[in-house]
């Protein structure tokens, strides 16, 4: 909520020509949910300070967004007010802004002149803490001074906040310091108050200029300055990188993405096979098994049903429905439901298939999944995919006993797997076959594993 | 029950009717329906024409518009509403489909002929201007409608009526409907049902002396019947309703068909036939019947007989109605069952359904049909009781029970009591005869048949827009998102729907206080339940924990049996989403065990008579539910608050000093430190760390069921009283709830209230909350809120913000809009209770589910999380 610029280059009054600001006055500037205030703790002649403090009305700071559906708590007890962040990128343009656009109409020599300053930040909230504060700033030639604040102190077992107390020491024209603390600021703690658009571009372009392409972090400060709005960071990382080459993904995103892809190649490659024209995914997520069953015209009926409203939504959006012509629209229909009641909608289908679906419910929950998928719905055909645990010891990151994802209920190793199968199958007329998928290890097996179950009954 | 009268001047047809008027154009159909029926009973044919083409004469159109007729008719049917179609249905193939859909909904099709001249049809239709079809249309459809006419009978109709002129037509004064004689809703009973009697003269004689009845065996009449008195005050006379099979296998059917016969006869008792019953009556009818499965020995026991008992006999069992609805349609008795679709109608599918139940097609390994449970699936809102396959015991399902407990096989004979809802069953005397397959074969699992099937409940009673009705209040809507909403919850994180049976609702806070530095004071929480004519209230302590529903069972059994859970422990601790409230399982089974241990100990469980309790209460501490929250939400604000306005203060201090006018400010970001400092004291106030069940505390405030039981009628003196009693069996765990007592417009005693509630907040406690002293409270617009809280000013920051209490920002809190939290609380608390009440009276899951999922599915209304 305070940013304090310090100098003690004779005279350190220059300061205040330089900001365009009385340093004997408090001055108030308006911002979007409240104002800021510029006033100066110290102004002689050898040692300068101006602050910049927020005052950010928490009232307004809820009630001005005008959407009235959101309402999470978090809007009306927040950190806002009382951090350096967005607001205080706009306190600085609002209140600074003759100073950052390099004009100084008393003393224009100082506007480009290297002057030793202090910057204070009180506090700045850092997402990925100390380490990456310093990555941000460091590279520019900053000294950096932290101060570091546990949660609460009377419960030390929390640990560390992300909020500091930040010193910056650097000799710089103040135009670029202010232009790079406008960045900066909320790009430590990854959020903005505000619509991010595509004038944010401009702006990352404009006050970045000069510094930013020569920033080993560019590319995370330019996404996270865009709020991690994908198109807009590939558009803003093309202009400031011009020529460069941009780097593919970083490699185990690229193998996860692969082995799901590989899940759903071979759950096609077996539906085609089975020769079934009719297929219900159960648990379709956001359709990315739809649209690849799409592709082939074998599919004469194809139904998504997942429990997410939200993932249907996407699906939706996807597979682009509307935009079909009729015929192809009249092929796939999209439906909410939940694999622990029972559902006609899911009855008469050929093939049933849910891809890595089970491990997302509780275990005690299965019972009435399994009546639900072979007893009332009852395909000719099942193909179930879920993780086999055995793998996970593949996988560095994960510590032993974790599951691969925070909403995985449980991860089976093969022979459970199979146990599971086995009994299902017995209990409801089907035969079962197993394989493994992904990259498969002599003695781990794969990283997922597939059961086809046909109906013999 | 066929006519072809000349002369008509009354025509009567059964009130749920499906009325096909036959007749060629210009014969006066619609006129004649006008006469007779209601405007809304008619689905024309011409009218449907015009309303999807503008044209009513449009020919071009008659296939759209018969869908559109069939369709209406179809949905009227369903909600058993008398129908009339009026199109010319002159030709076979129309009526057929008429036909078929009146078996379809198992009502009668009833046909009136309006046979009239060609010259009367020409001359009605010349008179129209818009009817100018051909002249050879309607000489084609008197002779398709003068070929087809005698073979109505052959088409299905058993009621027909023929008009051959305007003047017959004229004649006519009258149409009559006449009730279904199953309809017996007048009746209320009290009535004792008793199972199948097989002949068992000796036990029933027995049975009925043991209902209070008395009965003078040797000459098979009732001598008396008990008296009770029923709910709406009125004392009556109880009446034994048979459910058939009084004949066959057992060693005196005479005897029982004699005393049923006068007791039938006399208007003391009802019955409906049996598969028995029925196949008697063929026998005597003279129809061949292979003599086996026990007609062999009803039929040597009425060897004796004269001819004339044998002529009562047939006319008895001739005269028996298939089923009856009975006391305004909350009871039906059949023998075999009857699902909700088919009662109250009538139909051969229906009676069918009643003598012999519903079969898969299959047969099994004793060489008998495998029998469909049709009350497996049965969501009726009538009571449905039956017999016809014995049982080891007579259990509800689905709020349906067989009392066959198969006394001619050496069990019992038993009555179910209506409305009491008691069985009573008396012994064999000996094993008359061996069942064909073992009583109870397919039932051996220990989980009821309905858990079993519940299993798996039906997405369809829970997705799209729903109304709910409960005994507490007006119906309740659930829009289709919010249920969008309940579905991914319920899918995904709740517990095992088996044991969520209740969901507490939300409680609203007071109106907003105008005293100086408050937003809520219990002044206005008084006010309230005055203005609602209350003249007593409780204060309680609001504790600072999460909500919790516990349901503890005795043992495990018990949770198999009256939850259908297995393997899950002998209890669960919910939260108000139905989430589980211990991330462990073990820790779970720990916590139950103690409390088990203690309502063991206090002898709870023999003084409610029960094995289970579910208890509604607050669990502390809040952080062992909320630690995320407390950590990412408040103490993150702490932190920041009180790291940057120390050295904001600081710096404006140090511009004071030199001269700058920064007074105002330093006053300003003093007060926020102030407060911000406050606030983390307050949030401080949740946290306790848990390392042990030693460590929780549980407080809970209301009994809500315990078996067969709710304690909504009980006011919370008794609750709090109740409860206390528990918690002395684990004073560790369990805590009393403090409460105040207060008298509404007793100054001092309201003043009291103030006094509590300032020490309470003022030792950083959270508040309280204020109820009427009884569990439910109404006013004339229906029900109140059942509790409404006064918070602390403190804790209230933890809730507005750390600077809530500034007076710029005071004044702009307190606009808060309450409507819509206190109208949510209300929906919700009668929907907890409707489930709750749903659960006790073995109502099946999926009607308990509904309301449960009801509630969560409101809990996603946009509502201020503040309030």
């Amino acid at each position: 909520m305070l940013l304090t610029i310090t100098t003690k280059r004779y005279p350190a009054t220059d300061l205040g020509y330089l900001l365009h600001k009385h340093p004997a006055k408090v001055q108030t500037v308006e911002l979007t949910a409240g104002s800021a205030h510029i006033f100066y703790p110290e102004a002689t002649d050898h040692s300068c300070t101006a602050a910049l403090l927020l005052d950010i009305d928490p009232v307004r700071l809820v009630r001005g967004n005008g959407n009235g559906h959101d309402f999470a708590l978090e809007q009306y007890v927040n950190d806002r007010p009382y951090v350096a962040s967005s607001f205080m990128s706009a306190a600085i343009s609002q209140a600074y802004a003759t100073a950052m656009n390099g004009r100084c109409k008393d003393k224009p020599h100082l506007v480009d002149e290297a002057i030793p300053f202090e910057i204070g930040l009180s506090v700045l909230p850092v997402k990925g803490g100390e380490p990456l504060l310093r990555q941000f700033f460091e590279p520019l030639g900053y000294e950096v001074n932290v101060q570091a604040h546990l949660l609460d102190e009377q419960y030390p077992a929390w640990g560390q906040s992300r909020y500091f107390n930040v010193t910056l020491r650097h000799t710089l024209p103040l135009k670029t310091i202010l232009k790079q603390l406008y960045i900066l600021v909320p790009v430590c703690d990854n959020d903005k108050h505000y619509f991010v658009g595509g004038h944010e571009i401009e702006k990352l372009m404009e006050k970045g200029e000069g510094w930013l392409d020569a920033h080993p972090a560019k590319e995370l400060i330019t996404r996270r300055y865009l709020r991690n709005i994908a198109p807009l960071a590939k558009q803003a990382l093309e202009l400031i990188m011009k020529d460069e080459v941009l780097p593919v993904e970083e490699k185990p995103a690229k193998d996860k993405v692969k082995l799901h892809d590989l899940r759903l190649l071979t759950v096609r490659d077996i539906l085609q096979e089975l020769n079934v024209s009719t297929v219900a995914d159960m648990g379709c997520g956001e359709g990315k098994l739809l649209r690849l069953l799409m592709e082939k015209s074998q599919f004469k009926k194809i139904l998504g049903m997942d429990v997410s409203y939200r993932a249907l939504e996407i699906a939706l959006d996807k597979v682009k429905l509307d935009r079909l012509p009729e015929m192809q629209r009249n092929r796939i229909q999209l439906i909410q439901g939940s694999l622990t009641y029972r559902d006609k909608r899911l009855e008469g289908f050929d093939a049933g298939v849910l891809v890595e679906v089970i491990e997302h419910l509780d275990e005690s929950r299965l019972q009435a999944l399994e009546k639900v998928v072979f007893e009332y719905a009852r395909p000719a055909h099942v193909i179930i995919t879920t993780v086999n645990a055995e793998y996970n010891v593949m996988y560095e990151k994960l510590t032993a006993g974790s599951f691969r994802h925070g909403d995985h209920r449980f991860e089976w190793t093969r022979a459970q797997f199979e146990t599971w199968a086995n009994g299902v199958a017995a209990q409801f007329g089907y035969i079962v076959s197993f394989r493994p998928l992904g990259e498969i290890d002599e003695t781990l097996g794969g990283p997922s594993q597939l059961a086809l179950f046909k109906r013999s009954l | 029950m066929s006519r072809r009268n000349r002369q008509l001047s009354h025509i009567s047809i059964p009130e749920l009717s499906l009325v096909l008027l036959i007749g060629p154009s210009g014969a006066g159909k619609s006129t004649f329906a006008r006469r007779f029926f209601k405007p809304t009973e008619i689905v024309s044919s011409d009218v449907s024409r015009g309303l999807i083409s503008d044209d009513e004469n449009n020919q071009a159109v008659s296939a759209d518009a018969f869908e559109v007729v069939r369709f209406i008719a179809a949905k009227r049917l369903k909600l058993g509403l008398l129908t009339v179609i009026d199109a010319t249905n002159v030709q076979p193939e129309a009526r057929k489909e008429w036909v078929r859909l009146a078996r379809e909904y198992h009502v009668l099709p009833v046909a009136i002929v309006l046979n009239m001249s060609e010259k009367v049809c020409q001359e009605r239709n010349n008179l129209r201007s818009d009817r100018n079809f051909g002249t050879h249309v309607i000489p084609q459809q008197i002779s398709q409608l003068r070929r087809g006419v005698r073979y109505l009978r052959d088409e299905g109709f058993r009621h027909i009526f023929e008009l051959h002129s305007p003047e017959e037509v004229e004649q006519l004064e009258t149409v009559t409907r006449n009730p279904l004689y199953n309809n017996k809703k007048d009746e209320h009973g009290p009535f004792d049902i008793i199972g199948d009697v097989h002949g068992c003269y000796d036990e029933l004689c027995t049975l009925l002396g043991t209902l209070g009845y008395e009965v003078d065996k040797e000459n098979y009449t009732l001598i008396s019947a008990p008296l009770t008195t029923n709910a709406d005050g009125y004392t009556r006379f109880r009446k034994p309703v048979f459910v058939g099979d009084l004949v066959d296998r057992g060693p005196k059917s005479p005897q029982v068909l004699r005393l049923v016969m006068n007791m039938v006869n006399n208007g003391l008792a009802l019955c409906v036939p049996g598969n028995h019953d029925a196949k008697l009556l063929r026998y005597l009818n003279g129809k061949n019947v292979v003599l086996r499965h026990g007609l062999e020995a009803t039929v040597a026991q009425l060897a004796g007989e004269t001819p004339e008992f044998l002529a009562a006999v047939k006319q008895f069992l001739d005269g028996l109605v298939s089923h009856y609805v009975l006391d305004d349609g909350k009871l039906v008795v059949a023998h075999a069952g009857l699902k909700e679709n088919m009662q109250g109608r009538g139909s051969g599918a229906v009676r069918e359904f009643c003598l012999y139940g519903e079969t898969t097609g299959e047969t099994d390994e004793f060489g008998l049909p495998v029998r469909y449970n049709w009350a497996l699936e049965y969501k009726g809102k009538a009571m449905v009781v039956y017999g016809h396959t014995p049982v080891p015991e007579a259990k509800f399902l689905n709020n349906t029970i067989d009392i066959d407990t198969g006394c001619v096989f050496g069990a019992t004979l038993t009555a179910l009591r209506y409305p009491e809802k008691i069985l009573v069953s008396v012994p064999a005397q000996e094993q008359y005869a061996e069942p064909a397959r073992p009583i109870g074969y397919n039932l051996e699992s220990a989980l009821s048949l309905e858990q079993q099937y519940d299993n798996v409940l039906d997405i369809e009673d829970f997705i799209g827009k729903k109304i709910l009705q409960t005994n507490y209040s007006h119906s309740i809507t659930i829009r289709e998102e919010n249920n969008i909403a309940a579905l991914e919850a319920m899918s995904r994180f709740t517990i095992n729907p088996r044991w969520l049976i209740y969901l507490p609702p939300t409680m609203s806070p007071a109106e907003t206080s105008r005293e100086e530095g408050m937003l809520e004071h219990p002044a206005e929480g008084l006010q309230y339940y005055k203005e609602a004519g209350i003249a007593k209230v409780i204060c309680e302590e609001k504790h600072m924990g999460s909500r919790a529903v516990v349901i503890v069972c005795r043992d495990e059994a018990t949770a198999v049996k009256r939850f259908g859970v297995a393997g899950e422990g002998n209890g669960v601790v919910y939260t108000r989403t139905g989430r589980s409230f211990f991330n462990d399982k073990q820790t779970e089974q720990h916590f139950i065990a103690r409390i088990n241990a203690a309502l063991i100990s206090t002898g709870f469980y023999e003084t409610f008579e029960t094995d289970w309790v579910c208890l509604d209460a607050e669990l502390m501490p809040w952080s062992a539910k909320a630690q995320a929250l407390l950590q990412n939400q408040y103490a993150t604000v702490g932190t920041a608050a009180g790291q940057a306005l120390p050295v904001v203060v600081d710096a404006l201090q140090q511009a004071i000093t030199q001269g700058v006018p920064a007074q105002a400010l330093l006053e300003k970001y003093s007060r926020r430190l102030k407060q911000t400092s406050s606030y983390v004291k307050a949030y401080r106030q949740y946290c306790w760390p848990v390392e042990s069940l030693d460590d929780y505390k549980l407080a809970p405030f209301h009994i809500m069921a315990t078996e067969g039981k709710t304690y909504f009628d009980k006011d919370h003196e008794w609750h709090l009283s109740a409860i206390k009693s528990i918690c002395a069996g684990d004073e560790q765990l369990l805590i009393a709830t403090p409460f105040l007592e207060v008298e509404i417009g007793n100054e001092a005693s309201e003043k009291a209230a103030v006094t509590w509630w300032e020490n309470l907040t003022a030792a950083g406690g959270e508040g309280m909350v204020i109820k009427p002293s009884t569990f439910m409270a109404r006013d004339e617009k229906g029900l109140i809120q059942p509790a409404v809280k006064i918070r602390g000013k403190e804790y209230l920051r933890i809730i507005y913000g750390p600077e809530y209490d500034a007076p710029e920002n005071l004044h702009r809190l307190r606009s808060r809009k309450l409507s819509g939290k206190r109208s949510l609380a209300l929906r919700e608390f009668a929907l907890g209770l409707e489930g709750l009440d749903r659960f006790v009276n073995n109502a099946s899951l999926q009607a308990v589910h509904q309301c449960v999922f009801g509630i969560l599915a409101l809990e996603s209304e946009p509502v201020d999380p503040r309030l």
